[in-house]
């Protein structure tokens, strides 16, 4: 029987293997599977996002579509009233979602517990309503990127020299590395918040939110940073989606299903309060979303049911089911005590 | 003139969606539920009617009759075997699991009856109208804001006046001291659900008759209901109905300044509302 050290260093090896052979996709694999890995990628940056914010901070927004669709009009600003290049526009993209995470706030967490969810939900309508007033940006009707925009980005030319492809499969590559690179600093930033003192006063809060105030947690303020923090996360996630897209209309950026509620049972049906959940969750969603491909909205349907059941039978989702029967931990964010010394005078009686 | 005529269209819509919100709010004040999947309701409740009103050939309003029960039973079912498992203190679980609901329940009505927009036609009612002091008015909208007033007379009768209402209260108050009292709360909950769910049907056949629907409209229709819960306070049930009446006339009232201004300037009302009295105009329970 193996221990705990060595299957922990099995299964880091395989993680590194992993990312590595994830990293040479765009060299080795086809432009299709770079195009659906991207896609994953995405969905999992969001569905990371969105668990830290309802599986640690316990703020269950159903309102995280406004943060893509921001960033991603952001993005769409820099590029065709400002002229800028898109990268800068991904950056700018995360900064204005964080900046519009603030008056959110204010009114949503005057919304206690369930009532949060439903006020999220109504600001991402009025910031879409709001957009769909912009005529700069195509009003209602959206607008595409100007033509070749992704083509000149920052980088793609090398690439294209680089791996001797053409623009577009080395703007799908370029978009792709980024997005890979946003995953695993989402996952690094997430492990290392949790592991903070930050972080233990979020787990705190969650366990016992009078418990943690006694100790001097301020709960609001906590919340109020990983709100601000998964703003900027989601917004720079929403900014690289509609790169890849390169066309942007207020239902396209602003869906609730597509940004809020895929990633709502990815997170939920993986594992949610895990880190490892969302990972989980995505692959079995992108396994389901390939198997029903030929039947229309039943993988929809599906996917909702498996939901249902995981949080009626199995609350901890895929990850914890794994983990309660294997006793393999990934990532755990347990803390254990410092180990005592032996104290010498106890020998001398 | 044109304004005291879009005030009165827009307290007309608000009856629409007190009706929408009177079922959320009954189930809030009983269990502090919040049901996500109660916009998706809604429409299933309407194509209920759909169905029984073309395959019996029968007038939507004695249609409704027969999908009350039918929508009862539902309610019941819904929460017998799966809400009553999700209640509790952790408030994640029941968020989610109505939220699959609401995206099961739209997408099993997308796959039987299709994308296209349907209507429930009522005959030469839809077209009626009477004049009501100096403007004239629809008879529907108008039928819609009497039924609503009924419901809600009615529910607080049946809160207030009768033995299930006492228990609902009792159970609201302290589901397991209820216990003692030979009242099973998880009982009391399904009927709550069930009569939530008949409020729903009703709610159903006006959405019907007075517009197009189509299986995607429900998560609009719950946002509009939990707007006009929300602002009215939690647990009261004319609170909801102001509440209603509030989003309908700033609806309708951004609607006469711009089109494209409807839907915005109802969320807007909203915000307003919450940002002045976070606990909704008439707050009842201090929770």
């Amino acid at each position: 029987m193996l221990d705990q050290k060595t299957i922990n260093r099995i299964l880091m090896a395989f993680g590194i293997v992993g990312v590595a052979l994830l990293f040479a996709v765009p060299i080795i694999g086809s432009r299709a599977m770079v195009q659906d890995l991207f896609g994953v990628l995405t969905l999992l940056i969001l569905a990371q996002n969105w668990n830290l914010l309802a599986g640690f901070a316990g703020l269950v927004s159903v309102g995280q579509q406004a943060f893509v669709g921001v960033g991603a009009y952001a993005m769409f600003a820099c590029v065709i009233l400002l002229g800028l290049d898109p990268l800068v526009g991904i950056l700018v993209g995360g900064f204005v979602a964080m900046a519009l995470a603030v008056p959110m706030a204010f009114f949503a967490f005057r919304l206690a517990g369930a009532y949060f969810a439903i006020g999220t939900w109504v600001v991402a309508e009025i910031v879409r309503l709001c957009f769909a007033q912009w005529k700069a940006l195509g009003g209602g009707t959206g607008t595409s990127l100007p033509k070749g925009t992704t083509k000149n980005m920052f980088g793609v030319p090398e690439i294209k020299e680089l791996l001797g492809v053409s623009s577009s499969a080395a703007s799908d590559a370029l978009t792709y590395w980024l997005a890979l690179v946003l995953a695993l600093a989402t996952l690094g930033a997430g492990y290392f918040f949790l592991r903070s003192r930050m972080g233990l006063g979020l787990q705190a809060i969650r366990d016992n939110d009078e418990a943690a105030r006694s100790v001097g947690v301020n709960p609001t303020r906590l919340k109020a940073w990983v709100f601000m923090l998964t703003a900027f996360g989601t917004g720079i996630c929403g900014a690289l989606l509609f790169i890849q897209i390169t066309r942007v209309t207020p239902e396209a950026a602003f869906s609730v299903l597509d940004w809020t509620a895929f990633v709502i049972f990815i997170t939920v049906i993986g594992g949610i309060g895990t880190l490892p959940g969302p990972i989980v969750g995505v692959v079995f969603f992108y396994i389901l979303q390939r198997a029903l491909s030929d039947y229309g909205t039943v993988y929809l349907i599906v996917l909702g049911s498996i939901g249902i059941i995981v949080m009626l039978f199995a609350r901890r989702g895929l990850w914890g089911l794994f983990s309660d029967k294997t006793g393999i931990e990934l990532l755990s964010l347990r803390q254990y005590a410092p180990e005592t010394k032996p104290n010498p005078l106890a020998q001398i009686k | 003139m044109i304004w005291v005529d879009t005030l009165v269209q827009g307290i007309l819509l608000g009856g629409l969606y007190a009706l929408f919100a009177a079922g959320l709010s009954l189930v809030f004040g009983v269990m502090r539920l919040v049901n996500l999947a109660h916009g998706d309701l809604i429409v299933l409740a309407a194509f209920v009617i759909l169905t029984i009103a073309t395959t019996l050939g029968l007038h939507p309003f004695v249609a409704v009759f027969l999908a009350m029960p039918i929508m009862f039973a539902v309610g019941w079912g819904l929460q017998t075997y799966i809400l009553n498992r999700v209640l509790g203190d952790d408030i994640l679980p029941p968020l989610l699991v109505t939220f699959g609901l609401s995206v099961v329940i739209q997408n099993t009505l997308l796959e039987t009856f299709s994308a296209d927009s349907q209507k429930l036609t009522a005959g030469p009612i839809e077209a009626q109208s009477v004049a009501l002091g100096p403007t004239t008015v629809g008879l529907t909208p108008l039928l819609t804001l009497a039924s609503a007033i009924l419901v809600i007379f009615a529910l607080n009768q049946l809160f207030y006046r009768t033995k299930l209402g006492r228990a609902f209260r009792a159970t609201s108050d302290d589901p397991v001291t209820v216990g003692l009292m030979v009242i099973r709360p998880n009982n009391v909950f399904a009927i709550a659900t069930g009569i939530a769910m008949v409020v729903a049907t009703i709610a159903a056949l006006y959405l019907g008759v007075r517009a197009n629907f189509d299986p995607t409209i429900g998560p609009a229709r719950l946002l509009y209901a939990f707007q006009a819960v929300i602002i009215g306070g939690l647990g009261s049930l004319w609170g909801t109905l102001a509440g209603g009446i509030i989003i309908g006339v700033a609806q309708a009232l951004g609607a006469a300044v711009n089109p494209e201004w409807q839907l915005l300037s109802g969320h807007v009302a909203f915000v307003l509302v919450l940002l002045f009295r976070p606990r909704g105009l008439f707050p009842r329970a201090n929770d």
